[in-house]
């Protein structure tokens, strides 16, 4: 292979680099698909062949520029039609982090997938054409990433060339989404003014907009401060797996396998195990590496206790002064993610942390509207999109934190019993 | 003190949740082992997963009968180190049984073949889960792949119908006859990988680094020499120092001509690397949506 330029890669800063998922939203006339397009493109994410191939299909569709919106389409009815159907997966990376970008599309099952790609990010992209302003879609973005507990929100306000990189264009939008946020529950809003056609402040500061005094766009994603985005507090250990070797050599060995979705687990640690209640210290925390002194989210290590007490999968590991939730009802708001409607008294699976169980819907208090976050206690038919608060009751406990404190143990899955398809995304209050 | 992960060990934490998830939720798993570096990795990283005990599943190797012999010499020492079992699905059986026919002259590939021989092992085993090693940056199909992917009764892929897949709670319901496949490593990159192989000094195929070969161009891909490949008269035989960056049938696997002999020189290259690792794969050569069209079969 032919190189042509030297990059001169640097091994040890890669091993120091942070892991970032944002979620991207905004229909395709706001220009996302360009806009991530232009992040892979300038960041030098896309490789030659792939830039080769969508030159070449932009060229017979006679369109002017190399359309970048192409990288992102994946699927051959998405290529035929020119949209976007489901959630897709890019990355990036930069000498500071790694990217995982889930990019949803705006239109079609646009909550449904709007949730998804929302589940797991640390932060939310939300696009505004600046011709337009802050619209029913941005709206809806914002509060589906207020619901999700998004930790940051950058609002990049796009198609500044459309407007003169007028800055009272930009400052009307600001304000204007500012006023509807506090509404909301976000704690960290951020506006960038941008082209992402033409470049301007994505990667490179715009000559263009010398009034805006902040950061670009990707400056922003490699900096925003992350490490904070996980609960270091309450400790939370669902157990996964046991671990019994059977081997001459690990006779005795039960280690319980998982990943820690909360606080810090110290060796000496005095834990309590549910739902059995009982108590006891951890002897060692092992890994295929050797054995940690502390371990803390999200790391997978296997932990082994003094005491030898039954404890399985889906059970939880905690600290003894500090405790999660353990009960069977429940207060949810959840995120309808198919046509068959929700049955109030209808039975379904449920997975939440480790733990499968079963439960019934008791009662459906209020739909969200989620452009207006009015509450209607009139209409509780909740259909695919829909958000609603529910109540639901169990068949056996769960041990829960709210959504609020631990989107791991405050979330769960809600699965129909007929079909196996994933149903309700649901986030406990 | 500074609770932070970097970006590899945020992964590698990732898969072996996945991987144990998989073992914890499914009667019959298994992994499905190609030879190939992102299968290696995925077969370390389920060693990790479960030490100090054994990795719980077997390996499935789909055997074109087009492999490097260095692909079979590794992985039977691998499964001895291991101590695990190794399940062999053979394509060759497979066409001598009158089950599969071989497709004839010079682009002839076993590729569609494994498909047939894979959902047959897959279900002469009742593998309930089969883990693979694909990552969603390889190819635009697979970057809508879910780590818990659901293939129904024929063992097919609905890409337009996929389960939504939030936060880390896998759903692994299904019904009788149908599977799952399992990507623990869709989030990994190609320099991921690399570099994750590096730090953790896991031993790779000397197919992976630079050596003297015999092989030849077809359409602008050079082909390793071998008994299986038929060659025109037009494509000669040079001896060039080449090595493989991916892995697969002798027969749609295309050499790179490169003198990075050292870990260290391959994560130089590949960072440097102006094409994609599955440019040189004829298989996906054969249309704009030849992968999303062999997944839908059941493919990989």
């Amino acid at each position: 292979m032919e190189i042509e330029e030297e990059v001169i890669f640097d091994s040890v800063q890669y091993m120091n680099m942070e892991l970032m998922r944002f979620t991207t939203a905004g229909s395709v006339d706001d220009g996302k698909s360009t806009l991530i397009g232009r992040l892979l493109y300038d960041s030098k994410s896309i490789y030659e062949d792939q830039y080769e191939a969508i030159k070449k299909t932009s060229e017979q569709k006679g369109e002017e520029y190399v359309n970048l919106a192409l990288l992102t389409d994946g699927l051959r009815a998405e290529r035929e039609q020119g949209i976007t159907i489901d959630v897709a997966y890019r990355y990036f990376s930069t000498p500071r982090r790694k990217f995982i970008i889930a990019d949803t599309p705006g239109h079609i099952q646009y909550t449904r997938n709007m949730v998804t790609g929302a589940s797991s990010a640390n932060l939310a992209l939300i696009l505004v054409d600046a011709r337009h302003g802050v619209v029913e879609q941005t709206r809806r973005h914002a509060i589906i990433a207020s619901l999700l507990q998004i930790p940051h929100v950058v609002i990049c306000i796009n198609k500044m060339d459309l407007v003169d990189y007028s800055k009272e264009v930009f400052e009307t939008i600001e304000k204007d989404f500012r006023q509807f946020a506090t509404k909301l529950d976000v704690k960290d809003v951020r506006f960038i003014p941008i082209s992402a056609l033409l470049g301007d402040n994505v990667v490179d500061r715009s000559k263009n907009m010398p009034w805006y005094e902040g950061p670009t766009l990707l400056y922003l994603l490699e900096t925003v401060h992350i490490a904070s985005d996980l609960n270091h507090i309450d400790c939370r250990f669902p157990v996964q797996y046991v671990i019994r070797p059977q081997s001459t050599e690990h006779h005795d060995y039960r280690g319980y396998a998982g990943r820690i979705v909360g606080g810090v687990f110290k060796k000496g640690d005095k834990v309590l195990a549910l739902p059995s209640g009982f108590t006891s210290k951890i002897k060692s925390i092992d890994t295929y590496d050797g054995p940690l002194n502390e371990a803390y989210a999200p790391m997978s290590v296997t932990i082994t206790l003094e005491d030898e007490i039954d404890i399985s999968r889906g059970d939880m590991i905690v600290r003894e002064n500090n405790v999660p939730i353990s009960g069977q009802d429940l207060e949810v708001m959840v995120c309808w993610l198919t046509d068959k409607p929700l049955q109030l008294g209808g039975k379904y699976a449920i997975k939440h942390t480790t733990r499968n169980a079963r439960c019934i819907i008791k009662d459906v208090k209020y739909k969200l509207n989620i452009n207006t976050l009015h509450r209607n206690e009139d209409d509780r038919t909740i259909g695919l999109n829909d958000i609603a608060r529910i109540s639901i009751r169990t068949t056996a406990p769960l041990f829960y934190d709210s959504y609020r404190r631990n989107r791991n143990t405050g979330s769960l899955i809600i699965i129909d019993e007929a079909t196996n398809v994933t149903v309700g995304a649901a986030m406990i209050i | 003190m500074n609770y932070n992960l970097n970006h590899l060990k945020e992964l590698e934490a990732e898969s072996i949740y996945v991987i144990r998830e998989v073992a914890a939720e499914f009667q019959n798993p298994a992994i499905l082992f190609s030879g190939g570096k992102d299968s290696i990795l995925l077969t370390h990283l389920a060693r990790k997963a479960f030490f100090p005990a054994k990795i719980p599943f077997p390996l499935v190797h789909i055997d074109t009968g087009h492999n490097f012999y260095e692909t079979i010499e590794y992985r039977d020492q691998l499964v001895a180190d291991l101590g695990a079992r190794l399940i062999v699905g053979s394509v060759q059986q497979a066409i001598d049984e009158g089950r599969s026919v071989e497709e004839k002259g010079f682009n002839a590939s076993r590729n569609a073949l494994q498909t047939v021989t894979l959902l047959e092992t897959i279900e002469a085993n009742k593998i309930d889960a089969a883990m693979g090693g694909a990552r969603r940056d390889e190819e635009k199909a697979r970057a809508k792949e879910r780590f818990f992917s659901h293939r129904d009764e024929f063992g097919q892929w609905d890409p337009k119908n996929q389960r939504p897949e939030l936060w880390n709670i896998f759903n692994a319901r299904k019904g009788m006859g149908e599977h799952f496949r399992v990507f623990p490593i869709s989030n990994w990159t190609e320099l991921d990988v690399w570099q994750y192989i590096h730090m953790e000094g896991i031993p790779l195929p000397n197919l992976y680094f630079s050596h003297n070969r015999n092989v030849f161009m077809r359409d602008g891909v050079w082909y390793a020499e071998t008994d299986f490949m038929p060659r025109r008269e037009s494509e000669p035989v040079i001896n060039k120092v080449v090595r493989f960056r991916t892995i697969g049938d002798a027969t749609c696997t295309g050499a790179t001509l490169s003198g990075a002999a050292s870990m260290e020189e391959i994560i130089q290259e590949v960072a440097a690397s102006r094409v994609t690792e599955r440019g040189g794969r004829s298989d996906d050569k054969r249309s704009e949506t030849a992968m999303e069209d062999r997944k839908k079969a059941g493919y990989f």
